[in-house]
C-alpha cells in the first residue's frame, strides 16, 4: 500500500517503456505510437520532466506520420486517423512547436470529415463516433480555427447522443459511458455549449461511479479503474460536480494502483502497469490537486500553463 | 493493461514473448509492404487474415482489407455468386478478430462497412449477436451493433422492447438492457403508439423497475430507470408560466438615479440611470420562441414598441426558464408624475416551445402590474457605502401585501393530474417501505420533493419539507462518500421550504432604509452550499448569503433586480464562479471577501464561464492590449469583471487578494468606488 506518489519511478518507467521495443506488448501497440507518445509525454510534463526526452527527434518522427492528406498516422507507414492526428497536435502542443505545422492542411483534413448530420468520421472510412466529434473540436480549437467546421451542427449531434440518464454515447441510442461522456462534454465546454448538460443528472451519475474502495468505474456495476480518474473526474469538473464524490478515497486508490518497485500504475491495484494507466493516473491526481503535480486542464487534457499560453494570448 | 496480474517475468518467458514479437513484426512489414504496393493478391491477403486474428487492433489492416474488397469487387460485379463469397470471408475474418478481442473498434466497423455493399445475408446478424451478447450482455459495442441491425432490417420496436424484457429478466442487474428500454418506451410513449399512452405505460414501467430495485437495493441497474420513470411522471411537456416580475396585480415605483423621500415600504422602489427597468418572466422549464410577437405588451408608456426578449443567462443560450426584457419609462420629455398600467399577454401566438419535448406553450395568460413614474430624486446615494450591518428594517408589511410582491404557486395549471398524483402517491408508499437503504431514502425524498411541486392542495402545501430535510441529513451519515451531494440537495430543499409561504419567506426579509427601502433577503449563516427557488424571489433587489458553504453563483442570473449582493465567507474558488452575475445588470455592491479565490489549482468553473477556452468570448480591450500578461494571469477575473458596473467591491481575505491584483481590478473596472471598505476617489 502507497501512502505517496512515487513520481521518480513513474518518470523512469516512461524513460524506460520507450527504449523496449522488442516485447510482443509493444509490436501490438506499434499502430498507436502516437498516442502512447502523448500519453507519455503529457505525463512528464504533468511531472516537470518534459525537459528529460529529446525533444527535435520526437517533433521530427511526429511529422514523419503526417500524410498528404493532412491527417497523422499512429506511427510511420500505418494510415492517418483523427484518433492519432489530435495526439500530434497536442504533442506539438506540449513542445509550444505548432509554428511548424501547416494549419491549413490539418484542419481541412478534421473539416472534411464533418458529415451532413453534424457528426465526424473517424477517417475516409466512415466510422462515426462522438470520439471524433471531440477530437475534431478540441484539435480545431488548439489550432484556432473552428470555423472551419458547422460548429452549430457539430453540437446539434453530440446532444442528439444525450441519454435519458444525463449521460453520451458514441451514437444516438448508445448506452452511456463515461469516457464516451467526457467526449460529449469536453466538446461542449470547448464551444461554449455546457448549458446543453443537464448538470444535476449528469452529476449524480458520474458521482455514483465511485464505489466502495474509493475508485470509479465507468458504467453501472462494472470494476473500478483508474483510467476513469480521468474520464469521470475531468468531466464532473468541466460541469462544476466534482465536490460530489470523496476526493481522498479516490486519491488513495490511484496511489495503490502504482507499481512501488518499477514505476508505472496500472488499471486496479496488483495488476500489470502500462503508460496509458500511468498517464490517466497521474493526470487524475492532478486532477485532485494532489502536490507536486502540474494542473491539467479538464478539457483539452493537456497542461493548463500550455492552454492558457495558446487560447489566453492572442 | 487491463485485468492482468502484475508479476515479475519468469526465465524463459521474456524469450518466448520475444519470439512472438519477432513474429509479429515480420508479418507487420511484409503486410506494410503489400499495402504501400497496393497488393491485393490472395496471398496477400490471407497475410492480413494472420496479422488481423493476431491483432485485431492493426486499424491499417482493416482498412487495407477493404481497398482489397474494393478492387476484387471492381473486377467480378457481374457474378453475384461471387460477390457473396467475398464479403462472407470479410465477414468470418471479422468473426474470429472479435473472438480474440471482442472490443475491437475496427472489428464491429469493418463489419457495418461489409453489410453496406449490399450483403444479403443480414438474417444472421442477429443469430450471431445473441451468441455475442450472451457471452457478454454488458458489451457496448455489441448492443450498438444490435440498434443498427434492427434498424436495417426494420424491426419492429415492441420486439426489441421484449428483448430487453428477456434480458432483464434473466438478469436484472443489466444496466444495458435497462438502458435500451429507455430508448424504446420514449420512442414509442413520444409516438403515442398503441398500448404506450403515458398515463398507462408509466405506472406499468413503474412496477417493472421496482422488481429489480425491491430485491437488490445496492444494485444501480435499476435506479436510473426509476428516476427517468419518476421524471416522467412529474414533468408535464407543456410549458406553465410560473412567476413574473412584476407580479401579477402589484404596484412599482419607477424613478431616476438616488433616494425617495417617500418612497413607501408598501411597494419595490426601482431607480435607474438608463430610465428602464427589466421585465421578467419565468417558465416551468426551459422555453425557446420568447420574443415580442409571442409576448405582448400593452401599456401607455412609450417607446416600447419593439421589445427584445433575451434568456437571462445571456443571448448565447436559445432555451432558458427565464426570460428578460427591458422597458424604457422615461424618455427625453419632462417626467411627469404619473401612473401606468401595464398588461403582458404571453403566448399571445404560438411560438414558445418546450425544450423538452418541442410543445407548445399551453393557454394564453396575462397578467397586469401598476407602475407609478417619479420625477428627479432628492439626493444622490451613489457614492456613499452599503453596510451590511446596520440600516435594516424589519419586514412590517402584511404577508397579503408580500402577495403582491411574489407570485407564489402557478399562474396557469391545466395539466393532467390525475394519474400523476395517484402513481406519485403509490411509489411514497411503497418506497417509505425501503427507507432502511439509501437508494430506498433518497428515493423518497425526491418523491416527497415531486409531491410538492404537484400538490394542488394549499392546505397540503409545505407538510413534507421536515421529512425530506431528515431524509437527507440521513444520507449525509448513512453514504459519506456522496456528503456534499445530499448536502447540495438538503438546500435545495430547505430553500423551497423558506420560499414554500409568504410566512416562512417574510422571516427572512428586510427593508434596507439607506436605499429606497430596498427589498433585502437574508439568507446567511444557514449553511447553504446551492441556490435554488430563485423564481419565487425575482423581486429581491438586495440579498444576503454571507457565511454559508456557496462555490458559484449559478442560478442567481434569473434575480434580474438584484443590487447588492453579498457572498463574504463562503467557499467561491474564482471569479469565474461568479460567471453568472455578468448578467445581473443591475448589480452595484458586490462583497465576496473571505473565499477561497486563489486557493485552489482546479477551477470547476473554468468552462462554465464565458472566456477564450470555451471559444465564447475575446474581445480585446485597453487593458488586455496594455497588460496582457496580467489578463491571463487573471484571466476569469478580467472577463467576468469588465462586463460588471460595481461600485463597491470586497474581496479581503482571498488568497488572490493583494497589491498586483487590486491594481489590475482598478484598471478593469475605472468606475469602482469602494475597495475593500477604501474610498478610491474623493
Amino acid at each position: 500500500m502507497a501512502d505517496k506518489l512515487v513520481a521518480d519511478k513513474h518518470v523512469r518507467y516512461i524513460l524506460m517503456a520507450e527504449k523496449k521495443k522488442e516485447s510482443f506488448e509493444s509490436v501490438v501497440m506499434d499502430h498507436l505510437r502516437m498516442n502512447g507518445a502523448y500519453w507519455g509525454l503529457t505525463t512528464l510534463d504533468l511531472l516537470e520532466k518534459l525537459g528529460s526526452v529529446p525533444q527535435d527527434e520526437i517533433v521530427s518522427w511526429v511529422m514523419s506520420c503526417q500524410h498528404e492528406s493532412g491527417g497523422f498516422a499512429g506511427n510511420t507507414g500505418h494510415d492517418p486517423h483523427v484518433l492519432y492526428t489530435l495526439s500530434a497536435v497536442q504533442i506539438l502542443a506540449l513542445f509550444d512547436k505548432l509554428n511548424i505545422l501547416d494549419v491549413g492542411k490539418v484542419s481541412s483534413y478534421i473539416a472534411k470529415l464533418q458529415n451532413e448530420d453534424g457528426s465526424f468520421s473517424g477517417d475516409m472510412w466512415g466510422e462515426v463516433d462522438t470520439r471524433f466529434s471531440y477530437i475534431a473540436i478540441c484539435c480545431l480549437s488548439i489550432l484556432k480555427c473552428l470555423d472551419k467546421i458547422n460548429v452549430g451542427k457539430a453540437v446539434g449531434y453530440i446532444v442528439s447522443c444525450k441519454n435519458l440518464d444525463g449521460g453520451f454515447g458514441c451514437t444516438p441510442g448508445a448506452e452511456s459511458h463515461a469516457g464516451q461522456i467526457f467526449c460529449c462534454v469536453g466538446a461542449l465546454a470547448i464551444t461554449g455549449n455546457l448549458h446543453r448538460v443537464d448538470k444535476d443528472l449528469l452529476g449524480w451519475w458520474l458521482c455514483e461511479r465511485q464505489v466502495e474502495c474509493g475508485g470509479l468505474n465507468g458504467r453501472p456495476e462494472k470494476l473500478p479503474d483508474v483510467c476513469y480518474s480521468w474520464w469521470v473526474l475531468s468531466s464532473l469538473i468541466m460541469i462544476d460536480r466534482v465536490h460530489w464524490i470523496d476526493k481522498a478515497k479516490l486519491v488513495k486508490f490511484i496511489l495503490d494502483c502504482q507499481d512501488l518497485d518499477n514505476g508505472g500504475i496500472s488499471d486496479r491495484p496488483d495488476d500489470a502497469v502500462d503508460i496509458f494507466h500511468t498517464y490517466f493516473g497521474v493526470a487524475g491526481l492532478s486532477l485532485l490537486e494532489y502536490p507536486g503535480v502540474k494542473p491539467v486542464d479538464p478539457a483539452y487534457a493537456l497542461p493548463v500553463d500550455v492552454i492558457n499560453r495558446i487560447l489566453l494570448t492572442k | 493493461m487491463h485485468g492482468r496480474p502484475r508479476k515479475a517475468s519468469e526465465p524463459g518467458e521474456d524469450a518466448d514473448s520475444a519470439a512472438k514479437a519477432v513474429k509479429l513484426r515480420s508479418l507487420q512489414s511484409q503486410f506494410m509492404s503489400n499495402h504501400h504496393g497496393k497488393i491485393y493478391t490472395k496471398v496477400a491477403i490471407e497475410l492480413s487474415t494472420e496479422l488481423l486474428k493476431i491483432n485485431p487492433e492493426a486499424y491499417t489492416a482493416w482498412n487495407y482489407r477493404k481497398l482489397a474488397v474494393e478492387d476484387n469487387l471492381s473486377r467480378i460485379e457481374s457474378d453475384p455468386d461471387l460477390v457473396k463469397s467475398i464479403l462472407d470471408e470479410e465477414l468470418s475474418v471479422v468473426e474470429s478478430a472479435l473472438m480474440q478481442n471482442f472490443k475491437s473498434y475496427g472489428a464491429w466497423h469493418h463489419r457495418k462497412w461489409v453489410l453496406s455493399k449490399g450483403h444479403s445475408s443480414i438474417g444472421n446478424e442477429l443469430k450471431l449477436l445473441d451468441k455475442f451478447q450472451k457471452k457478454d450482455s454488458r458489451n457496448f459495442h455489441a448492443w450498438n451493433y444490435r440498434r443498427f441491425v434492427v434498424e436495417l432490417t426494420n424491426r419492429s420496436k415492441q420486439d426489441e422492447l421484449q428483448y430487453t424484457e428477456d434480458m432483464i429478466c434473466k438478469n436484472f442487474s443489466n444496466y444495458s438492457a435497462w438502458h435500451n428500454r429507455s430508448v424504446l418506451v420514449s420512442s414509442l410513449l413520444a409516438n403515442r403508439a398503441d398500448g404506450f399512452m403515458p398515463n398507462e405505460k408509466i405506472p406499468e414501467e413503474l412496477d417493472f423497475v421496482h422488481n429489480a430495485i425491491f430485491t437488490e437495493p445496492g444494485d444501480q441497474s435499476g435506479w436510473f430507470y426509476h428516476l427517468w420513470l419518476l421524471d416522467q411522471t412529474v414533468d408535464v411537456e407543456t410549458p406553465l408560466l410560473a412567476s413574473s416580475w412584476p407580479s401579477h396585480g402589484c404596484s412599482i415605483i419607477l424613478s431616476g438615479p438616488g433616494c425617495l423621500n417617500d418612497s413607501s415600504s408598501k411597494f419595490t422602489t426601482f431607480c435607474s440611470e438608463s430610465g428602464s427597468f427589466p421585465l421578467i418572466i419565468y417558465f416551468d422549464q426551459a422555453v425557446g420562441g420568447v420574443s415580442s410577437s409571442t409576448v405582448t405588451i400593452d401599456s401607455e408608456l412609450k417607446g416600447n414598441e419593439d421589445l427584445v426578449w433575451e434568456p437571462v443567462s445571456g443571448k448565447n443560450s436559445q432555451v432558458s426558464c427565464g426570460w428578460v426584457t427591458r422597458m424604457k419609462y422615461f424618455s427625453s420629455e419632462p417626467i411627469v408624475r404619473k401612473e401606468y398600467k401595464v398588461k403582458v399577454r404571453v403566448g399571445n401566438s404560438p411560438g414558445i416551445i418546450s425544450s423538452r419535448g418541442g410543445c407548445n406553450f399551453s393557454a394564453p395568460c396575462e397578467f397586469f402590474f401598476t407602475a407609478h413614474v417619479h420625477d428627479a430624486a432628492v439626493k444622490d446615494s451613489e457614492e456613499s457605502i452599503v453596510s451590511w450591518t446596520d440600516e435594516f428594517d424589519i419586514w412590517d408589511a402584511q404577508s397579503e401585501d408580500l402577495n403582491s410582491f411574489v407570485s407564489l404557486g402557478r399562474l396557469n395549471a391545466e395539466m393532467d393530474l390525475n394519474w400523476r398524483q395517484e402513481a406519485l402517491a403509490k411509489e411514497v408508499e411503497l418506497f417509505r417501505q425501503l427507507s432502511d437503504s439509501k437508494i430506498g431514502k433518497l428515493t423518497l425524498a425526491r418523491l416527497l420533493m415531486a409531491s410538492e411541486a404537484m400538490a394542488s392542495d394549499d392546505t397540503v402545501k409545505g407538510a413534507h419539507y421536515e421529512e425530506i430535510l431528515q431524509l437527507y441529513n440521513d444520507l449525509m451519515a448513512l453514504d459519506s462518500s456522496h456528503y456534499q451531494y445530499y448536502k447540495d440537495m438538503h438546500s435545495v430543499a430547505f430553500l423551497h421550504k423558506v420560499t414554500s409561504s409568504t410566512e416562512s419567506l417574510s422571516r427572512y426579509l428586510f427593508r434596507y432604509r439607506n436605499m429606497n427601502n430596498l427589498v433585502c433577503l437574508r439568507l446567511n449563516n444557514l449553511s447553504l452550499s446551492r441556490i435554488a427557488s430563485v423564481e419565487k424571489l425575482l423581486f429581491v433587489q438586495m440579498l444576503d448569503l454571507s457565511h454559508n458553504e456557496l462555490h458559484s453563483t449559478e442560478g442567481l442570473e434569473a434575480m434580474q433586480l438584484l443590487t447588492c449582493l453579498n457572498l463574504s465567507h463562503n467557499r467561491i474558488r474564482s471569479f469565474s464562479a461568479l460567471d453568472s452575475l455578468r448578467h445581473v445588470k443591475q448589480l452595484r455592491v458586490l462583497d465576496v471577501s473571505h473565499n477561497h479565490i486563489g486557493k485552489h489549482s482546479v477551477d470547476t468553473t473554468r468552462y462554465l464561464c464565458s472566456s477564450p477556452l470555451s471559444n465564447s468570448e475575446w474581445t480585446q480591450d485597453e487593458v488586455g492590449r496594455q497588460k496582457p500578461s496580467l489578463v491571463t494571469k487573471y484571466w476569469d477575473a478580467y472577463f467576468v469583471l469588465r462586463d460588471m458596473s460595481l461600485k463597491q467591491l470586497d474581496v479581503a481575505g482571498n488568497v488572490i487578494a493583494g497589491d498586483e491584483f487590486n491594481s489590475f481590478v482598478l484598471q478593469v473596472m475605472p468606475k469602482l468606488v469602494w475597495l475593500d471598505g477604501q474610498k478610491l476617489r474623493t
